[in-house]
């Protein structure tokens, strides 16, 4: 029988201490409440449910799913955006869930963030010379006319013209505007990058744009980036190792090319086959897998694994016992009684 | 005779700022029962165009400038509103992008599909009630007989995008504008609903026109591809053709920019440098120009026509001096896209520009900043 992940992870982090960061049994889940005055709790939206991975140090760790399967909110809970309901995270061997607000403050200059939507992630009143340069200002990095000097730096690396410190986000197109929040995350000079859906809001022609200076400040600046998108093309053209979450819970993870060739996960295989590939002679020969119904609600999770309601191998073991995550061959971490 | 023939289409914008000419001289036609597939960006003028055939521009500001629409032998433009009406959603209906919005959240589902029976086909309540049920289980709604009351928020995303297609359905058109119909989805729900319109055009042999950005869902569902640039159609091929023996350098670049799943290892992508162009202010040349690797003095002067392309099927047709066999044109016939990605030192001119903020002229450089400006903002 395979390691179970929990004896892997310390085995991994006894050997090197490569990893930058590792999440156990994190959990996050958002109250339900009723009543005006006495907000009673009448259940829980269960966002994230027991999730463990790690991240090595220099690498891209792709992290896919479909909308609600708590992607996003994992991001958020690694950098305590939001306040985990349990579990750990330890960003070189610091436990986050723990740290004091200014503790946690300090620990930001390492960790940054990007955000989906550069619509809405930049303040339209602030110049782009502020927004970049305030987080200089908060970690104290740099002030004056050192701080200038920085932002325009700063430009110039994301591809921008370093002369605009003083124009406002609403004269920037899309793409334009996603660098800016790429330089306002790369300015306290991070060494680890959550990217939420970097590139989802782009144009397919201004996407790869985007996708080759992250690329290129990863190797740059030696970034450790989560790259979390539910496109399955760009997460394999840009991971080292890809997981796979579906309702709250990581079903899959493994090196990236082993999982888009050998992917042991029912619901992985059902992902990787409903992907529309750009050329009508694969098309026309590919087999589909095409699911039927919807993910269920994660306010009331199915029992057993999560996917058993929508999966055509299902068993009744599938409904009963929830089925650990383990790693069947080196690297390669699966959640499924009928793995294969 | 084909079913529809657009001739000429110029549909525009009057805003403050200019004119904006979302759709600029489209012309194609389609036959009974052919799936086109109309692939472009955003604000390429495929939705517009797909707008302008049901006369759904809004006007003001829109207005359809010039041009001819001429649907089952009809020149829609020229009809009378009552005639239009007895068109849209009888002979061409639309599956719209957004199925969160595009339903009526008041209206029951039931109410909302037999409202176009009731008006087209002059059923009655019970009839058009019953033909409802039929019209939900064949797009796949499990118990539609139960579901009939229920109101769109009680509806997944993509059990909503079903029941737009059920409405589209409902009255047998000979045409279905699928405007982004899986883009709102989830991977493994678009595969359903692209599983149920591949279905639904061999059963009922209904003309289709999917509207997308998405190359890879044009792939597997259409016969033909045009691909749009800035108002206009750029290329025009068989899929097949297209995706084998491309001919015009933005579809080169749509092609190399996008990450493939079943690519064999990793490879750097190839973005289109530059930016979108400004719909207000398009260059007099070739619209893609400004972002064309493989430009010469000849792009920037005059724009070249549809026209079609040595070494390909004659039906295929490319807006590209580059690939035509013309004088003074022709330098990309024998070019292999795939490896021969244009000059570098035009690649850089364009990053240039793409570092300006849109709309600024090119001489706006380092004296665009006084210092004293820079240091007040450093305060």
């Amino acid at each position: 029988m395979a390691a179970t992940f929990e004896k892997a992870r310390s085995t991994a982090t006894a050997e090197s201490g490569k990893n930058i960061l590792e999440v156990g049994r994190l959990t996050m889940h958002f109250p339900l409440t009723q009543g005006i005055i006495f907000q009673r709790q009448v259940g829980a939206v269960h966002a994230v449910d027991g999730i463990d991975f790690f991240v090595e140090k220099g690498e891209t760790l792709g992290l896919v799913g479909e909308s609600g399967c708590g992607k996003s909110t994992t991001g958020r809970a690694i950098l305590q955006l939001y306040k985990p309901t349990a579990g750990s995270v330890k960003f070189e061997g610091t436990e986050l869930t723990t740290l004091g607000g200014e503790q946690m403050r300090r620990m930001r200059r390492k960790m940054q963030m990007i955000f989906q939507d550069p619509y809405a992630s930049l303040n339209p009143r602030m110049t782009v010379g502020n927004i970049i340069g305030e987080p200089l200002e908060v970690h104290d990095l740099a002030r004056g006319r050192e701080k200038v000097e920085r932002v325009q730096e700063l430009l110039k690396v994301v591809g921008l013209n370093p002369y605009f410190t003083n124009r406002y986000p609403h004269e920037f197109s899309g793409g334009q505007r996603q660098r800016i929040g790429v330089a306002r995350a790369l300015a306290v000079e991070p060494e680890f990058i959550v990217a939420d859906e970097p590139i989802s809001a782009l144009d397919v022609s201004i996407q790869a744009q985007i996708i080759n200076l992250l690329e290129e400040l990863q190797s740059k600046f030696r970034l450790t980036y989560l790259f979390i998108a539910h496109d399955l093309s760009v997460v394999r053209h840009i991971s080292d190792r890809v997981a796979v979450m579906y309702l709250g819970k990581i079903v899959e993870l493994a090196d990236r090319q082993e999982l888009y060739e050998q992917p042991l996960h029912p619901y992985t295989q059902a992902l990787l086959s409903a992907v529309p590939i750009p050329d009508p002679a694969v098309e026309s020969k590919r087999k589909r897998i095409i699911l039927t119904g919807d993910v269920p609600s994660p306010v009331n999770p199915p029992t057993g694994c999560r996917f058993h309601t929508r999966c055509w191998k299902a068993q009744a073991i599938c409904s009963e016992a929830d089925p650990e995550f383990i790693e069947h061959t080196p690297r390669h971490w699966a959640a499924c009684h009928f793995p294969g | 005779m084909p079913l529809l023939e657009v001739r000429d289409l110029h549909t525009q914008f009057h805003t403050r700022d200019g004119v904006v000419r979302a759709v600029d001289g489209v012309t194609f036609e389609l036959s009974a029962g052919e799936t086109l597939g109309l692939v472009g960006e955003s604000g390429c003028g495929k939705s517009v165009t797909a707008l302008s055939l049901m006369r759904l521009i809004p006007q003001p500001p829109g207005k359809i400038a010039q041009g001819e629409i001429v649907f089952d032998g009809q020149d829609v433009l020229k009809m009378d509103d009552d005639d239009v009406r007895g068109i849209r959603g009888n002979n061409i209906a639309m599956i719209f992008q957004d199925p969160m919005t595009s339903l009526n959240p008041v209206l029951t589902i039931s109410r909302q599909i037999s409202e176009a029976l009731e008006l087209h086909l002059k059923m009655d309540r019970s009839e058009a009630r019953k033909r409802t049920v039929e019209l939900l289980e064949l797009v796949g709604i499990p118990s539609a007989k139960k579901r009939l009351d229920d109101y769109p928020h009680q509806f997944s995303g993509g059990m909503r995008q079903r029941v737009m297609i059920a409405m589209a359905l409902s009255c047998n058109p000979k045409l279905i504008l699928a405007d982004e119909p899986t883009t709102a989805l989830d991977v493994t729900i678009q595969a359903q609903i692209l599983d149920l319109l591949r279905n639904l055009a061999r059963e009922f042999r209904t003309a289709f026109i999917l509207i997308t950005h998405d190359l890879g869902v044009v792939a597997g569902m259409t016969q033909r591809i045009h691909v749009m640039y800035a108002g206009r159609i750029v290329e025009k091929a068989d899929t097949a053709e297209l995706f084998a023996n491309p001919k015009m350098p933005y579809t080169w670049g749509l092609l190399r920019s996008i990450p493939r799943l079943d690519e064999r290892r990793k490879e750097k992508l190839v973005p289109i440098e530059g930016l979108p162009p400004d719909l207000i202010s398009l260059p007099p040349g070739c619209k893609f120009e400004p972002r064309c690797q493989y430009r010469r003095d000849v792009c920037r002067e005059r724009e070249p026509e549809l026209a079609s392309v040595p070494n390909a099927k004659p039906d295929h047709e490319a807006r590209c001096w580059g690939t035509q066999g013309v004088p003074g044109g022709g330098w990309l016939i024998d070019t292999d896209w795939r490896r021969e990605i244009g000059s570098t030192e035009v690649l850089e001119e364009i990053k240039q520009e793409v570092a300006q903020v849109p709309g600024e002229a090119a001489q706006t450089t380092t004296a665009d900043l006084p210092p004293s400006v820079t240091q007040k903002e450093g305060m």
